[in-house]
């Protein structure tokens, strides 16, 4: 170690912290904090992560999205060297696990199951994560005052956001696709990023809470199989933040 | 029947299965895995008291499948809406004679809903035929993930189906239960995506197009396309035992669903053997939206009959005594319902 010819050793926190820029496209949130890693094993020039999945039927595009990204990931980690990245108990893990091997690539894995790529999947739930954080927001500003009525939500623009979580969150979902992150602009966009007219507010309001409402269930779905199938699996899970855990106490009760 | 605080709810369990997924019908691994995937589903979603062993969930047979079905005496109807999966199980995971010589005992209570893939071709429309002869069909179950050779699955808008559904039409054949899954061609796209079912119930305006599930994982995309379409329904299976694990989310899907397509167009099912539908029928009707949830109207008791049982009794011509009927809400029949839904402008 230290001379230079010896590749680096790197310790499994830098694995597990490069794992964690990986997110499930669906759900929006990094595998890390979903307990989707099963295990990270780092040897003396090779790094093997093995990942898992709420059930074997999970989708095998959304499926390879993550393991090739998680491979893309650690690969990225300065000094590392051989990667293994594995998908266990999948219906799909020999296919999507020989075509990471091979670096087949999506269309080289799935062959003629594959037409073009997977960009447009991609990007289609890049979106939806973008409407579902807008909806948290726009909804956690509706609850703290009950005479805020949903048609008024088109005049909130970023910069009438309270700091915090969800604010940051949204921030980066706008950057990621583009859209305008200065404090002037609306907070409430369409589902193509176009600020709706006045008589749309409250419908674009209702289909981004769909959205939220679709994403989040999902989540705590997927989290909760993930434990039913995996025994143990809640202690490499992270709590996900949520506007409806439970029922919102006026703070007046508290105080 | 259920009766409860005095009110009578006529009660059909829109989705229900007479499945066989012992190993000695596993085809393949995929076999296994399919049937411990739902295994999971029902260990994960039912209450600690509803929970069956493994051995017991791989295949009920016809005598406790009415014995689960009907205890009690709460349901008084229920659909069969097999799946066929021949890819995974040697004689397909769908009982189709059992099912159908068990409906042949009970007319009064079960009705046999059979299935077609658009991808047997020529010859699958002969047999699609012969099946509406034998069975009497009124609908099918079309499961877009099924797998069929070097296919992974089939859209509703492809050439083929289209065909299978005008002879669907042809034959009288106009309920078309929809349910997707997680393989589709190609897989560039989401395959849990309901367009494809916009399309056909644009170009189908005469078939009824029940999506299972409700859509889920995809609520959003099925809310915002039945909104739009009048012969588009959900059906509950899988929603319903939210009802207990997070009944919060389960009131924001029945939420959503009324807002978005309304009273009359969403459809009860237990999706047995997955569940049973008796906890699933008791704590509907005890249920009620939060209070802390503004956004969404209070359920009333008229809704909850037309979800149990009357929507489904309607589409089916399953005969519901004259005393509890209801008239159909006096709604709009695209585009959001409720109050405020009013302010609205649609595309």
């Amino acid at each position: 170690m230290g001379d230079g010819l010896m590749p680096a050793v790197r310790t499994e926190a830098d694995v597990r912290a490069a794992l964690g820029t990986v997110v499930d496209p669906e759900l929006d949130e990094p595998i890390t904090d979903l307990g989707f890693v099963r295990s990270v094993t780092v040897a003396p020039g090779v790094v093997e992560v093995h990942l898992r999945l709420p059930t074997s039927f999970c989708a095998p595009n959304f499926a390879w999205l993550m393991v090739s990204d998680a491979r893309d990931a650690v690969a990225a980690v300065p000094g590392v060297g051989l990667v293994v990245v594995e998908l266990d108990d999948h219906h799909d893990s020999d296919l999507i696990n020989r075509g990471l091997a091979a670096d087949a690539g999506y269309r080289g894995t799935f062959g003629h199951e594959a037409e073009d790529s997977l960009d447009e999947l991609r990007a289609t739930f890049q979106r939806k994560a973008h409407t579902a954080a807008m909806e948290r927001v726009l909804t956690s500003w509706l609850r703290a005052d009950p005479g805020r009525s949903e048609s008024t939500v088109g005049e909130l623009t970023l910069g009438d956001l309270l700091p915090g979580p969800a604010t940051v969150a949204l921030v980066a979902r706008r950057a990621a696709l583009g859209l305008p992150v200065d404090p002037a602009s609306p907070v409430l966009l369409a589902p193509d990023g176009s600020v709706p007219p006045a008589d749309a507010v409250t419908a674009t309001l209702r289909r981004a809470r769909s959205v939220r409402i679709s994403v989040d269930g999902n989540a705590h779905f997927c989290r909760g199989l993930l434990t039913t199938r995996y025994p143990g699996a809640e202690s490499d899970q992270a709590p996900r933040p949520s506007v409806d855990s439970r029922a919102l106490i006026p703070l007046e009760v508290l105080a | 029947m259920y009766t409860k605080d005095g009110e009578k709810y006529f009660i059909v369990d829109a989705h229900i299965a007479l499945w066989d997924a012992r190993p000695e019908n596993q085809r393949n691994v995929h076999g296994k895995q399919f049937i411990d995937c739902f295994y999971d589903y029902h260990r994960n979603l039912s209450p600690e008291s509803e929970v069956w062993p493994y051995e017991d969930y791989l295949y009920q047979g016809g005598e406790r499948l009415m014995r689960d079905v009907f205890a009690g005496g709460i349901v008084d109807h229920a659909i069969f809406q097999p799946a066929y999966l021949g890819e995974f199980y040697e004689r397909g995971f769908g009982q189709t004679e059992e099912a159908w010589a068990l409906t042949q005992q009970h007319p009064e209570q079960l009705t046999y809903n059979h299935n077609f893939d658009p991808r047997n071709g020529e010859q699958g429309l002969d047999q699609l035929r012969a099946d509406a002869e034998r069975f009497g069909l009124t609908g099918v179950k079309l499961y877009t993930a099924e797998w069929h050779g070097d296919s992974r699955g089939y859209k509703l808008s492809d050439p083929w189906t289209y065909r299978y559904l005008e002879v669907c039409r042809e034959l009288g054949i106009t309920n078309i239960h929809v349910h997707k899954g997680p393989t589709i061609r190609p897989l560039d796209r989401d395959a849990f995506d309901v367009a494809d079912v916009d399309h056909a119930a644009t170009d189908f305006t005469d078939l009824n197009f029940i999506v299972e599930h409700c859509g889920l994982p995809r609520l959003e995309d099925f809310c915002w396309i039945a909104t739009q379409e009048p012969n588009v329904y959900a059906g509950l299976a899988v929603a319903m035992p939210f009802i207990h694990t997070r009944p919060r989310y389960f009131a924001q899907i029945i939420g959503e669903l009324m807002y978005w397509i309304g009273e009359d167009r969403i459809f009860f099912s237990s999706d047995y053997a997955l569940w049973t539908p008796t906890w699933l029928v008791e704590k509907f009707v005890d249920f009620q939206i939060p209070a802390d949830m503004t956004e969404y109207g209070q359920l009333t008791t008229a809704q909850k009959k037309k979800v149990l049982g009357l929507n489904a009794a309607k589409m089916y011509g399953i005969p519901v005594p004259a005393e509890l009927q209801l008239p159909d809400a006096d709604e709009t029949a695209t585009g959001p319902r409720q109050p405020e839904a009013a302010d609205l402008a649609m595309s």
